[in-house]
């Protein structure tokens, strides 16, 4: 008997991917302890491949279970594969979140984008799924995204 | 594994005399106290007996205790009750920042009905000060609430300096003493309370019953229409078990509050006293002096409430959080923040509280989980004492 499912209190009880990475190659942070979650995520990248992500999150336990299960699903993707993960296929990967707690996937798959903008700035590269996106945006309303 | 409940604000656990008393009003005088037979009249016998020990808890005449479904219900009464007993006079209320919804919610649907609120402020500890009070005071001011005790923070607000304020103004006052009942001796008489709102879920007895003071001379409408129970007041068939259970959870309350009081204050003292001693950037929201001795309302900086409810929740232990993440609504305490705590740090505030049932040992091993939980998160947080918020 508990709020969450017993693979979301599994990758909250044992995140993986914890930590911080020397020279990252791109890294991003999302949310804000004002909002009551926040999430940092950094990237290591080898020919347009992720080869390792770290995290560190803010928040509940919905929010870090989301923000370790996106570290494992865009480890071992390419660049472009892992700009296509959507909050829904966080929620799915993790086997469903309280309707209440939706918008800690979108904090996940934000920082995830964050990260990439960040790497892609870097190193002077365009990536159609970033089209758009603006990683100052929107980190107040964050709240209101519903899943989609 | 250990189990440990330290949310007895939230409720607390039948005590075994009191629910021996109520089992047989279950099965054997489980007559309607309406009837005219005997096993009626033993019925109202027995809820006569509860309104007497109900009332002797508070210093109060058996006539002025309305027994309802709960504390809420109590609340709700008091509020629609005056607004529309006294439309004429005016149409201005005077509640604080920090009272529980069943007030808060009442008085934001008066409002859509044509009605005025003053939400006072408190101050920084949740006092709410009477110069305060009585700087919001209009010739339109029909009621004034303010709870007793507040449930978040624990902070026992100066009932009869408030009170007498809205004597003196010839205004009617209403506390909500759902936490303050059997934790802070109360008299309603030499306090000058017009309205008191009391639930027994809180004090050991069954939940789904309440009950109104409403002091003699006082008429205000009927909230739940129909039959003549509470003396033509709150119609319904009477929760009889669970109000014999209230009864008694009054009566062995007053008979228990100065060992209740000391049990309390020493082990929540000791707990708090440890968690800041022994666990680095933690602070105590309000005050300890005049605070409820069973709570303990504490801010772990730098990680959020919900994770680590959960984490006790893992090892046994029961408590709550002003986090807006444990909250339906994902909006974070209103209590802390009209206390002035930084939003951010409301996301890491825990209310403990301790009760009757509460040991030392419980103390030990919840500080010695805190501990664990507490590094667990912070190793996992981006912010912390080196990079700030």
């Amino acid at each position: 008997m508990g709020l969450y499912n017993d693979k979301v209190m599994d990758h909250f009880m044992n995140p993986r991917n914890v930590g911080e990475i020397e020279n990252p190659d791109g890294q991003g942070t999302y949310g804000s302890p004002v909002c009551g979650d926040m999430m940092q995520i950094q990237i290591k990248v080898d020919n347009d491949v992720i080869t390792d992500a770290k995290f560190k999150t803010f928040g509940c336990g919905s929010a870090i279970a989301s923000s370790s299960m996106a570290t494992e699903m865009i480890i071992g993707k390419t660049i472009d594969e892992a700009l296509e993960i959507s909050n829904k296929q966080i929620i799915d990967e993790l086997g469903g979140l309280p309707p209440v707690k939706v918008h800690c996937s979108v904090l996940a798959d934000h920082a995830i984008k964050c990260a990439i903008y960040d790497y892609a700035q870097k190193h002077g590269k365009t990536y159609a799924g970033l089209e758009g996106f603006d990683p100052n945006a929107d980190e107040d309303d964050h709240d209101d995204v519903v899943e989609k | 594994m250990r189990k440990v409940y330290l949310d007895y604000s939230a409720t607390t656990p039948v005590k075994d005399e009191v629910l021996q008393e109520m089992i047989p009003y279950f099965t054997q005088h489980f007559g309607n106290p309406s009837s005219l037979y005997t096993l009626g009249l033993e019925a109202k016998a027995a809820l006569d007996k509860a309104r007497a020990q109900v009332a002797d808890l508070i210093n109060a005449n058996p006539k002025e205790i309305y027994f309802t479904g709960c504390g809420s219900e109590a609340d709700n009464w008091t509020v629609f009750g005056v607004a529309n007993a006294l439309k004429d006079k005016g149409n201005h209320i005077i509640t604080t920042k920090i009272e529980h919804h069943a007030m808060l919610h009442s008085c934001e649907f008066l409002e859509k009905n044509g009605y005025e609120v003053t939400y006072l402020d408190v101050e920084p500890d949740g006092t709410v000060k009477p110069e305060t009070l009585e700087a919001a005071i209009t010739d339109k001011t029909i009621l004034i609430s303010i709870m007793f005790v507040n449930n978040e923070v624990g902070t026992i607000e100066p009932i009869k300096e408030l009170a007498a304020v809205a004597k003196k103004h010839g205004i009617l006052f209403h506390t909500d003493a759902v936490q303050a009942l059997a934790n802070v001796p109360i008299d309603v008489k030499d306090l000058g309370i017009d309205l008191m709102s009391m639930s027994a879920h809180k004090i050991y007895g069954p939940k789904g019953v309440g009950a109104l003071y409403m002091r003699r001379g006082i008429r205000i409408p009927n909230y739940i229409h129909g039959g003549a129970q509470e003396m033509g007041k709150r119609a319904g068939t009477e929760n009889l078990p669970g109000i014999v259970g209230f009864g008694k959870a009054a009566e062995m309350a007053k008979a228990n509050i100065d060992e209740h009081i000391k049990h309390c204050s020493e082990l929540r003292n000791y707990l708090v006293e440890r968690v800041l001693n022994e666990i680095p950037d933690t602070f105590v929201n309000g005050t300890m002096e005049h605070r409820h001795p069973g709570n303990a309302n504490i801010t772990f900086e730098y990680i959020e409430g919900e994770s680590i409810l959960l984490l006790l929740d893992y090892k046994g232990i029961s408590v709550s959080t002003g986090s807006a993440c444990s909250s339906k609504s994902l909006k974070p305490s209103h209590v802390l923040d009209a206390l002035g705590v930084p939003v951010e740090m409301i996301h890491g505030t825990v209310r403990f509280t301790v009760g009757d049932f509460t040991t030392k040992e419980d103390i030990d091993y919840v500080v010695e989980s805190l501990k664990e939980v507490v590094e667990k998160l912070r190793l996992l947080s981006p912010v912390n004492e080196e990079k700030g918020w």
